[in-house]
């Protein structure tokens, strides 16, 4: 009973949507597409609209412009009890009065599924998350982490074709959120699901979707692999949110004839990096510089050296997450296997095409990085 | 100080003892602590000028003014039956009170759940006559229900002839919802804004309609709610007294078990009389409450949002 069987669906997509509250949009012409077999990862910091775009995928809030078609049928008017979708909520809103059984086997209640086959689906949908010794429980019984695996059993007990995840894991804590972040992934290679998944988490995103989504004020801001995303980062605001942890602001000195190479000043530091000839810089643009802490090396390297005094360092197990500063002040974070101590004197250098340049904007105040 | 893991020939045949605690400890685990202070207000005037009366009133019931039969107050109530009737008339009254206006109250206070233009004004007029107290609901009502009161007016004005709301059961019982909705209401407020609304999402995305959400996730959460409220709107109607005058008929339709006890007590100044009347009330009170609680406690009574957030 694989989601794939109820056929049909090649792809769902939201078309030029808009989302109003009041007189504030929370999406501005956003399209979204979801082909069959894609985990498609949508993020952004809290208030970006992903949650929105979830809700009005799912009918639970109206569209003020645009549409969302299901191959060519047009959905957007659809109600949520009659769009199919399996759904999981960051809060679970499991039903605190039924069983664990009576839970998963609510969406086949209201589809008017036989009791015996009923009860069967539902002990393979908890098989699924393993929790079929758990059935007979009330929720409050349970803990978070078993309370989202009904969530999720829940959501995928009535064979969705498509199944709509909002911060499933964000209430978990971090041990669990890496153990339930395996299981979802291994539901989607198993069932052969389609997922659109709403994250903050970029760790998250990247290790689950096979395409991502960033979004920025309502906005699509990227597209594309996890890898195009993690490496070629479109703005200096998707590169903040993709553990690039550096984020210097700077002035374009001057581009050779290559106008993917630049070379700009921030304070002391004068560094080469690579832009996008898009982008049209020129001698004199206001840029950000964003280099992620593991692409920094200890050790002169002929190009981009720094001096910097080491200020503060963490102990990460393998490495150690070091914040240094030049000698006028510039902050840089890096990372390094080598043994270094507060206080000490080190050079720093990074590839040209590991500092990427972006045109100055002002940058979300996404500062809340643990990866760095 | 260190401390060193020497081979102890005891430690390893009986478990370890649990360690005496000091009284401190002891009682911080209890939650004996300073802030019980918080209580003493409450506890101290409802001890002192409602339980100590509660159990005089209970001892002298047992001593009427006449005879040397300790039951005779009882008996007298009981073998009366225009006093006996005050029981059912009372139950006639508050039972159907009660009962509309968690019936009314309930819906508005689901649908107050969500935002609507003008709701804070519904809000208030619903709340107003809270404010206001049976008193002065009653002779507004007389204005109102009088022959010339817009009611009459509009009723002979479209050929229906002039009807007696008041001085009657009719007239006491609108009295009586007029302050028993308003009271359910701020109780239901709570218990549907309790209920976390994506339960609702949820079940919607799992293919619930409009009414199956309602009568499979909202009225199963909301139920123990709504035989709170209307224990405590019974409870309160229980107890209805200047409507029943004002507005009622006291000598006979109205003739609610407040009545009787006011007669004994302010009239004839037959206290044991009027504290017998009144522990039968208190008994009778006490079995519905009992009845509706252990009701409500067969249901479900757990939390009524899905988990975390």
């Amino acid at each position: 009973m694989s989601a794939a069987d109820g056929g049909g669906f090649g792809t769902l997509q939201m078309r030029q949507v808009s989302r109003w509250y009041g007189k504030t949009a929370a999406l501005t012409d956003l399209d979204l597409e979801l082909a069959r077999g894609e985990f498609v990862a949508l993020l952004g910091p809290s208030g970006c609209g992903k949650s929105t775009a979830l809700a009005c995928l799912a009918g639970l809030q109206p569209l003020t412009t645009g549409s969302i078609w299901r191959d060519t049928k047009r959905i957007d008017s659809l109600p949520a009890d009659k769009r199919g979708f399996g759904m999981v909520f960051q809060s679970y809103a499991l039903f605190p009065h039924l069983t664990v059984q009576r839970n998963v086997e609510f969406g086949l209640a209201m589809r008017k599924v036989p009791r015996a086959e009923r009860r069967t689906r539902a002990q393979a949908a908890l098989d699924l998350v393993q929790l079929a010794d758990h059935a007979a429980k009330l929720p409050s019984q349970l803990s978070g982490g078993q309370q989202q695996r009904v969530a999720i059993a829940r959501a995928l007990a009535i064979d969705p074709e498509i199944v709509l995840m909002d911060e499933p894991l964000s209430n978990l804590d971090a041990t669990l959120r890496i153990e339930m972040r395996t299981e979802i992934k291994r539901l989607y290679q198993e069932r052969e699901l389609s997922v659109l998944y709403v994250t903050h988490d970029q760790e998250e995103a990247l290790s689950l979707a096979t395409r991502l989504v960033v979004l920025r004020q309502g906005r699509l801001e990227q597209t594309g692999t996890p890898e195009q995303v993690y490496t070629q980062p479109a703005s200096a605001y998707v590169a903040s949110f993709m553990g690039y942890r550096n984020m210097i602001a700077a002035r374009v000195e001057q581009i050779d004839g290559d106008p993917r190479r630049v070379e700009v000043v921030a304070g002391d530091l004068r560094l080469r990096g690579t832009a996008d000839p898009a982008a049209g810089l020129r001698a004199g643009s206001d840029v950000v510089v964003a280099v992620r802490p593991e692409d920094f090396v200890l050790g002169r390297a002929g190009v981009n050296d720094l001096n910097a005094l080491v200020e503060v360092v963490e102990y990460h197990g393998r490495e150690l997450a070091v914040r240094a500063s030049t000698e006028k002040g510039e902050v840089l974070h890096f990372r390094t296997e080598k043994p270094v101590a507060a206080g000490a004197r080190v050079t720093l250098s990074a590839p040209e095409e590991r500092v990427l340049v972006f045109p100055a904007e002002p940058l979300p105040g996404a500062d809340d990085d643990a990866h760095g | 100080m260190t401390l060193t893991a020497e081979p102890d020939a005891r430690s390893s045949a009986a478990p370890p003892k649990r360690p005496p605690q000091p009284l401190r400890h002891r009682l911080a685990e209890r939650g004996v602590d300073w802030t019980l202070l918080l209580i003493l207000p409450a506890v101290l005037i409802i001890g002192a000028l409602f339980v100590y009366p509660f159990l005089y009133g209970l001892s002298i019931s047992f001593q009427p003014l006449r005879g040397n039969d300790p039951l005779s107050n009882y008996t007298d109530f009981f073998g009366d039956p225009y006093l006996r009737d005050s029981i059912w008339k009372t139950l006639r009254l508050a039972v159907p009170v009660a009962f509309l206006s968690v019936a009314a109250a309930a819906p508005l206070a689901f649908r107050m759940r969500r935002d609507f233009p003008g709701r804070q004004f519904v809000t208030l007029v619903v709340l107003l006559p809270l404010t206001f107290g049976s008193v002065l609901i009653a002779q507004g009502m007389a204005q109102v229900f009088s022959t010339t009161g817009w009611i009459n007016l509009l009723l002979t004005s479209v050929g229906i002839p002039e009807q007696q709301f008041i001085y009657n059961y009719t007239g006491t019982f609108i009295a009586a919802l007029l302050v028993s909705i308003p009271f359910a209401f701020v109780m239901l407020m709570g218990f549907f804004g309790g209920i976390d609304r994506s339960i609702e999402d949820a079940a919607a995305t799992l293919g619930a309609g409009r009414a199956a959400r309602f009568w499979r996730i909202i009225m199963p959460l909301a139920t123990p709610g709504l035989v709170t409220a209307f224990t405590l709107c019974l409870v309160e109607a229980f107890a209805i007294f200047p409507s029943a005058i004002l507005v009622g008929q006291p000598d006979n339709a109205t003739h609610v078990l407040t009545l009787p006890i006011y007669q004994a007590a302010s009239q004839r100044s037959d206290y044991p009389a009027a504290a017998a009347i009144a522990m039968v009330m208190t008994v009778l009170e006490l079995l519905i409450l009992g009845v509706l609680m252990l009701l409500r406690n067969r249901l479900y009574r757990g939390p009524s949002s899905g988990g975390k957030g």
